[in-house]
């Protein structure tokens, strides 16, 4: 099962550089988990160490606020599109 | 009565027009309806008015602003001219720090109003404008910075105004939707209709822009407006500007409401709960804001064209 998962600029430095990477997982977490295994310490800048995710992260499955849908448990399944994107101002 | 002693007078109580067009069932025995707040019906057009009012209100009220004050504030725009149409009539001085990637119709009618204008670089949008705000704070401690991402003023003004002015139109309200900024708008209408309609949905639209916006440095320059309560929402969806602009599009086409392209942003997300609902054969009244009209975007090319081209013209500019 694959999940296309978008990564901000800011974490690119974890892809090589890529702005579309491939991962596999059930739930987010598991997802996450499997993004880590590709990308070595990415989940570390999205998940803070109690096991939450990070204040200034957000990810989206289908455009949607994973905080609103399960949080880390949120469900996934194939093609789904996960977006990650730092919280920035608006107004 | 539609007589007013001023302008500033004649805020709020601003209309709820149906979509019987959009809405996925207008009629019949389990309707899910959609309403537009036109908030672009305001004194200088915009939702912002609301804010704006209460906040210099407030910081009357406790002394921190007095005649002939200088006010500060980080604005991607409608703020700023909500605040200088008020700073006008009031005798104060305002100084907007606005980030460069905003349209040239917001810098107009700032300047018209007699605001100054201090640019912010575009990367990292309205975080470096905040941030530099807040070190002009600093330099200048005569100036009074109002800060709508923290000032409770912001919220309280749709505590009492947009929300009561909804639950007053819209007694069988279902959903609330708005745009996701400073949060004001949602915190404090959302806030209020739970009060009176426990099981309201307050559901946010915020705006993702191109890549330019989150260029941030590191993943702790990221920024929450303190306003902000996640338990006070029940979802919130992130929308692209192609989503938005084809939404704003849809509202002229089908409703006949010429919007701008933040409220393109929130039909979009009020459309995907309308759906759901319907497709579960429930009943809904989705009452969502109209922020402004479309003028102060004419500029950026967003009502002609493809859709794409439009899209792309978009792209690294704050339309929200």
């Amino acid at each position: 099962m694959a999940i296309e998962v978008k990564i901000p600029t800011i974490l690119r430095t974890y892809t090589g550089g890529e702005k579309v990477v491939e991962a596999k997982g059930d739930t987010l977490s598991a997802l996450i988990d499997d993004l880590d295994g590709s990308h070595p310490g990415l989940k570390g800048r999205l998940i803070t160490d109690e096991g939450a995710l990070h204040r200034f992260v957000n990810i989206y499955v289908n455009d949607e606020d994973v905080r609103f849908t399960g949080s880390l448990e949120t469900a996934l399944k194939d093609g789904d599109a996960v977006t990650v994107l730092p919280a920035v101002a608006g107004g | 009565m539609a007589r007013y002693d001023s302008l500033i007078d004649a805020l709020g109580d601003t209309p709820l027009v149906g979509l019987p067009h959009l809405s996925p069932r207008w009629d019949g025995d389990s309707p899910v309806r959609l309403w537009a707040k036109l908030e672009d019906r305001n004194p200088t057009g915009s939702i912002k008015d609301r804010a704006a009012l209460a906040m210099i209100r407030a910081a009357e009220a406790d002394g921190r602003l007095t005649p002939g004050c200088t006010i500060l504030e980080p604005t991607s725009g409608n703020t700023g001219i909500s605040l200088a149409m008020v700073a006008k009539l009031r005798g104060y001085g305002l100084v907007c720090v606005m980030p460069e990637n905003t349209s040239i119709e917001r810098r107009q009618l700032l300047e018209m109003f007699g605001a100054r204008i201090i640019s912010s670089p575009a990367a990292g949008g309205s975080n470096q404008a905040v941030a530099t705000a807040k070190q002009l704070a600093e330099q200048y401690p005569d100036w009074v910075m109002l800060y709508q991402y923290g000032n409770p003023a912001n919220a309280q003004a749709h505590y009492e105004g947009t929300g009561p002015e909804l639950l007053r139109d819209l007694p069988t309200i279902t959903h609330f939707v708005a745009g996701l900024g400073t949060t004001g708008t949602l915190m404090g209408t959302g806030r209020y209709l739970r009060e009176k309609v426990p099981d309201v949905q307050i559901v946010a639209a915020e705006p993702r822009y191109g890549e330019l916006v989150y260029g941030l440095r590191n993943i702790d320059e990221g920024f929450v407006p303190e306003l902000y309560d996640d338990s006070v929402l029940t979802s919130r969806f992130s929308v692209t500007s192609y989503d938005a602009l084809r939404r704003t599009r849809e509202l002229i086409e089908h409703e006949g409401i010429f919007a701008g392209i933040s409220t393109g942003a929130i039909l979009h997300a009020a459309l995907s709960v309308a759906d759901r609902v319907a497709a579960r054969g429930e009943r809904g009244d989705i009452a969502f804001v109209v922020c402004d009209g479309g003028w102060k975007y004419l500029s950026t090319g967003a009502y002609s064209g493809s859709l794409q081209q439009a899209a792309e013209s978009l792209e690294g500019q704050l339309w929200a």
